[in-house]
């Protein structure tokens, strides 16, 4: 949105493909209607939620052409975009394609998945599917909910729900033993943009006022249940315990999602920190692929500030690419964007550190919890094939059909990778990424056929 | 699993597996569902066990659900129409 607002105020054509229903992405998800119907919510998520609205006010004013519930299906090499309609296969349901001169990817992050024993059984799901709902639809979870993991979003959700009345029968706090001694050194910069610290620690207050059982040095979790959750089994201390539970909320930080620059070839590293791929990037968002650029949280993951400031940066360097202004002009107009960025960039490397994921939540001890969701490959299949001398997920895939279904292994990948990486003690940087392929998302034949 | 906080207005009927079903208008398939106390969208392809919505915004493919005869639509991005057809993807 940012870097819309930015691209039409220097004149060049603009078209915004969005494959959720409305602007906002996922953080100021339904924001219009929010505001519009249901004030009084929209007033209690907070001062930030004010300032996405009038975000997207300027961005639905900027003159951009915007198409909301467009998926996009492939990009051809010459920045020829193909989408999709996201919410039906329909024939009909206008397939498109458009020339682009630049592509700006702004697809955000997405929750890391967090396999565990049962955590296909209906009742559980990431913490965010609970914020999608109360955002969307006004919903909120009924019965018992258990929290569990580790990361500022957990907490920041955990308290949404406590404001409704939400019944939370216990937090499981997995994060890293030590993390804050490890983070210590990089608190005195942290404490530059310490207003992000202060929330988290009210929030933190918050969950452990209501009296909520909180438990950390957690071992294990298993989710138990058949057609529906019933209970959670945590292990702590070498014990064994069950909690009644209607819903599992589960978060274990965010991760950049890459399908489209890995799709296009960008070139990614390993951000060792927060185990995650990110695309390589300048300081203008560019990629290692020509004319294509990217902006917010599918790079580095840093919230929403910095991904608006990351936006204006990336249009700024395309209005100077297509020859609009100089190099000198447009380093003047970023000198804002900067300064923004750089205001909330201090904490992050603390916060990174501070919740960077456990081992033992990146891949499951127990070796029958599945990797891979759509064709329920478990730990235990990975690992002897990896045994076998396999080292490239693409052949791993090819054995086992671990990342070939339906999510095209947005869920499994990066377990994948961690556990090739494991096995042949080495870095997730050596072992690499599944091939991400055309179509990135499943269209049919009949819309295919569709296309002139 | 979900609750609603006030009672809606608007509404519309869908059909869910051969069931007529008042729900919000505006809701995803997905939420209408949830929302109506059907969790179980479909079985999973491989073991047949049941499967539900999972990240609700479009990116896990959990809840794939038959929607007006085309199969693996997902529910959760799909908006609830008025005599909309939605069946579960479980095989006979």
């Amino acid at each position: 949105m940012a870097a819309a607002i930015t691209a039409r105020a220097h004149g060049l054509s603009v078209l915004v493909l969005d494959e959720q229903p409305s602007a906002g992405g996922q953080i100021f998800r339904n924001i219009e209607t929010l505001e519009a119907t249901r004030n009084s919510e929209f007033i209690k998520l907070g001062k930030e939620y004010e300032f996405g609205s009038s975000l997207v006010r300027r961005f639905k004013k900027s003159g951009a052409d915007y198409f909301s519930d467009r998926s996009v299906w492939q990009i051809d090499n010459n920045l020829q975009i193909h989408h999709v309609s996201a919410s039906s296969s329909k024939n009909n349901s206008v397939v498109s394609h458009c020339q682009a001169k630049r592509l700006l990817i702004a697809v955000g992050a997405m929750e890391r998945p967090m396999p565990l024993p049962g955590w296909t059984i209906p009742g559980v799901m990431p913490c965010t599917a609970a914020d999608v709902l109360y955002k969307s639809s006004g919903f909120i979870p009924d019965g018992k909910v258990v929290l569990a993991g580790s990361g500022p979003l957990l907490l920041l959700i955990g308290c949404r729900l406590l404001d409704v009345g939400v019944h939370v029968s216990a937090f499981l706090d997995t994060s890293m033993n030590g993390a804050l001694l490890k983070a210590l050194p990089l608190l005195p910069n942290a404490l530059r943009s310490h207003k992000y610290l202060t929330r988290g620690l009210s929030l933190l207050w918050k969950i452990r006022k209501a009296g909520i059982p909180f438990y950390s040095g957690i071992q294990n979790i298993e989710a138990l249940g058949s057609s529906k959750l019933e209970k959670v089994r945590i292990r702590k201390s070498g014990k064994s315990f069950d909690v009644k539970a209607d819903l599992l909320l589960l978060h274990n930080g965010v991760v950049p999602n890459v399908q489209i620059t890995r799709n296009l070839g960008c070139e990614h590293r390993w951000y060792d920190v927060q185990r995650y791929w990110e695309p390589i990037v300048d300081n203008w968002g560019n990629t290692s692929v020509d004319d294509v650029s990217i902006a917010g949280d599918c790079g580095r993951v840093a919230g929403a500030a910095i991904s608006e400031a990351s936006g204006h940066l990336a249009a700024l360097e395309t209005v100077y690419q297509l020859g609009i202004i100089s190099q000198t002009e447009r380093d003047k107009l970023s000198r804002t964007h900067r300064i923004e960025l750089a205001r909330h960039q201090h904490v992050r490397p603390f916060l990174d550190k501070l919740f960077q994921p456990s081992k033992k939540w990146l891949i499951p001890e127990d070796d029958k919890t599945l990797a891979c969701r759509c064709e329920e490959v478990n730990v235990s299949e990975i690992r002897e094939t990896v045994r076998m001398g396999i080292k490239d997920p693409d052949r791993l895939k090819s054995m086992t059909r671990c990342g070939m279904g339906y999510c095209q292994a947005r869920m499994c990948g990066l377990t994948v990778s961690e556990i090739i990486a494991e096995e042949n003690k080495v870095s997730p940087e050596e072992i690499g990424y599944f091939r991400v392929r055309s179509p990135i998302r499943p269209v049919t034949l009949g819309q295919v056929a569709e296309i002139d | 699993m979900f609750k609603k906080q006030y009672e809606s207005h608007e509404s519309v009927s869908i059909i869910f597996e051969g069931k007529r079903l008042n729900v919000e208008k505006g809701l995803t398939v997905a939420a209408a569902l949830l929302v109506s106390g059907n969790t179980v969208f479909r079985a999973s392809v491989v073991s047949g066990e049941p499967r539900a919505p999972y990240c609700m915004m479009g990116v896990c493919f959990e809840c794939l659900i038959e929607i007006d005869g085309i199969p693996n639509q997902r529910a959760c991005m799909a908006p609830v129409r008025e005599a909309m057809k939605i069946k579960r993807q479980i095989k006979p």
